[in-house]
């Protein structure tokens, strides 16, 4: 019984990671658990990693050293397919399709029951755009296609690489509330962001920063340890802290 | 595999190609406008005309789906959407019959097209059975589509990949032998020539169009162009990865 509930409680769990791009190291030797059924924030600023950490925890990414395991399996594996959805940054949906065209083809792939395109299209509030080709749509309603499309097969892990950038702050909202109630019905989420204030709706935070990671915790445990009531300054806090000691 | 997924893909290009009209009035219109300058070009030699026509309603298929192929799935990787494809549960032979499926039924109906308009409005006579000619004509578009496939692996851009064209479809059609008899080239031609699958294509339609059945060389002929489709497609499955660097 422990053991189930242990194996349980983390939905990833990263060991060593360290990958390498075009000869340069991208992820230097990262290890981390990602709570299962949270919300958990991954942010720094653009460029530190974070959609190569994202791409190796849904196993598309070349790593050169590490153990990435998701949901008790190795990233990417087989059974892992049907299980995580993954938002990439830019949206990856067919601009020559319809909305509902492509929420259709997804999830006949994935097999999903017949008429959760229809839902899925309400939850990221596309409904009176449904008929629509994807190419016709503002950059925002686009990136709203391929996160619906992420939703689609009702997986257990949800892995978003800035699933909110331009967005406007009421869908933003909404947007946070939807991954609130995922998760409080036992969907773990890991949401990227180079925003810091986007941290707030998160229950954890990894932030990194030049591809390693700075700290693991939550927002109000980061609050207390550097003393800034503001995110953003505990993050800079972080790092300023972090160069006093190099 | 399975057969839903293979479905959908399938579905899902034809969909694509649905919306794309002026696409499709292309694939299927370029043809028979070919063939009717041709025939009007050999206006005073008609015997010229008779004797390649044939062959070429065959061979066009080839070209176009090697060229549509090569494009779409170059989207595909450029794009993201393969990136996404490849975290899902499919596996690569979903998603290559399924543009099999797609193509092959846009390379019938783009044979049937020019079969029609040649034996009919062009009045073009062959030896075999034009049924003959329009299955080759769809295994042709199958070749097509299997090197396209793998081709896109190696281009980076649109320009790249239109630019295969010319580089990997002109050099099967001027030594197939379409152009100048294959043993009147010079003896390193004639090596290459072997080497390409196109010239086994070329074989088989010129054999039914003039001498009026495949006989034993055209099921050697089939075995190539089926041989050489399914290699090819083994290869482009070998050029998708799920994991990139």
């Amino acid at each position: 019984m422990l053991g189930a509930a242990m194996a349980s409680a983390s939905a990833i769990a990263v060991h060593g990671l360290r990958v390498r791009r075009g000869g340069n190291p991208v992820l230097r030797d990262l290890s981390f658990d990602v709570a299962s059924g949270r919300v958990t924030g991954l942010l720094g600023p653009s460029g530190c990693g974070k959609t190569t950490l994202m791409r190796a925890i849904v196993g598309v990414q070349v790593v050169e050293a590490g153990r990435v395991e998701v949901l008790g399996a190795p990233a990417g594996s087989r059974p892992l397919r049907a299980r995580v959805g993954y938002l990439t940054q830019a949206p990856s949906v067919y601009g020559d399709l319809t909305v509902r065209e492509n929420l259709r083809f997804f999830g006949r792939v994935l097999g999903v029951r017949e008429g959760r395109a229809d839902e899925t299209i309400e939850t990221v509030a596309l409904g009176p755009h449904a008929s629509r080709v994807v190419s016709s749509l503002s950059g925002g309603q686009r990136a709203r296609v391929s996160l619906a499309t992420a939703l689609l097969g009702e997986p257990q892990l949800l892995v978003l690489d800035e699933p909110t950038v331009g967005l406007d702050p009421v869908l933003r909202r909404d947007l946070w509330a939807t991954f609130a109630e995922l998760a409080a019905a036992g969907t773990t989420l890991l949401v990227s962001s180079h925003v810091m204030e986007e941290a707030e709706h998160c229950d954890e935070l990894l932030l990194m920063r030049e591809g390693r990671l700075l700290a693991v915790e939550s927002p109000e445990g980061l609050r207390q340890r550097t003393g800034r009531r503001q995110l953003d300054e505990a993050f800079l806090a972080l790092i300023e802290a972090e160069a006093g000691e190099a | 595999m399975s057969p839903r997924v293979t479905g959908a893909i399938a579905a899902r290009v034809l969909e694509q190609l649905r919306r794309d009209p002026r696409t499709v009035a292309l694939l299927l219109g370029i043809s028979p406008f070919l063939l009717t300058l041709l025939r009007g070009a050999f206006d005073s030699s008609p015997e010229t005309f008779q004797q390649i026509a044939g062959p070429l309603v065959g061979l066009f298929p080839f070209t176009t789906m090697f060229v549509v192929t090569s494009i779409t799935m170059l989207r595909e990787r450029t794009t993201g959407t393969l990136e996404r494809l490849m975290t899902l549960p499919l596996a690569k032979l979903d998603l290559l019959f399924g543009y099999g499926i797609a193509f092959a039924l846009v390379g019938t109906l783009q044979a049937l097209i020019a079969a029609g308009v040649a034996f009919g409005a062009l009045g073009l006579e062959v030896a075999g059975s034009t049924a003959v000619v329009v299955a080759l004509a769809v295994g042709n578009a199958l070749l097509g589509m299997s090197l396209g496939l793998f081709a896109s692996a190696f281009a980076r851009t649109e320009f790249q990949a239109v630019q295969f064209m010319p580089a990997i479809v002109f050099p099967q059609l001027l030594l197939c032998g379409l152009f100048v008899a294959r043993d009147e080239m010079i003896g390193v031609l004639q090596i290459l020539s072997d080497a390409m699958p196109l010239t086994y294509a070329f074989d088989a339609l010129d054999r039914v169009t003039t001498e009026g059945s495949l006989g034993a060389r055209g099921a050697l002929d089939v075995v190539v162009i089926a041989g050489a489709t399914l290699a090819l497609l083994a290869a482009g499955a070998a050029t998708l990865r799920r994991r990139t660097p």
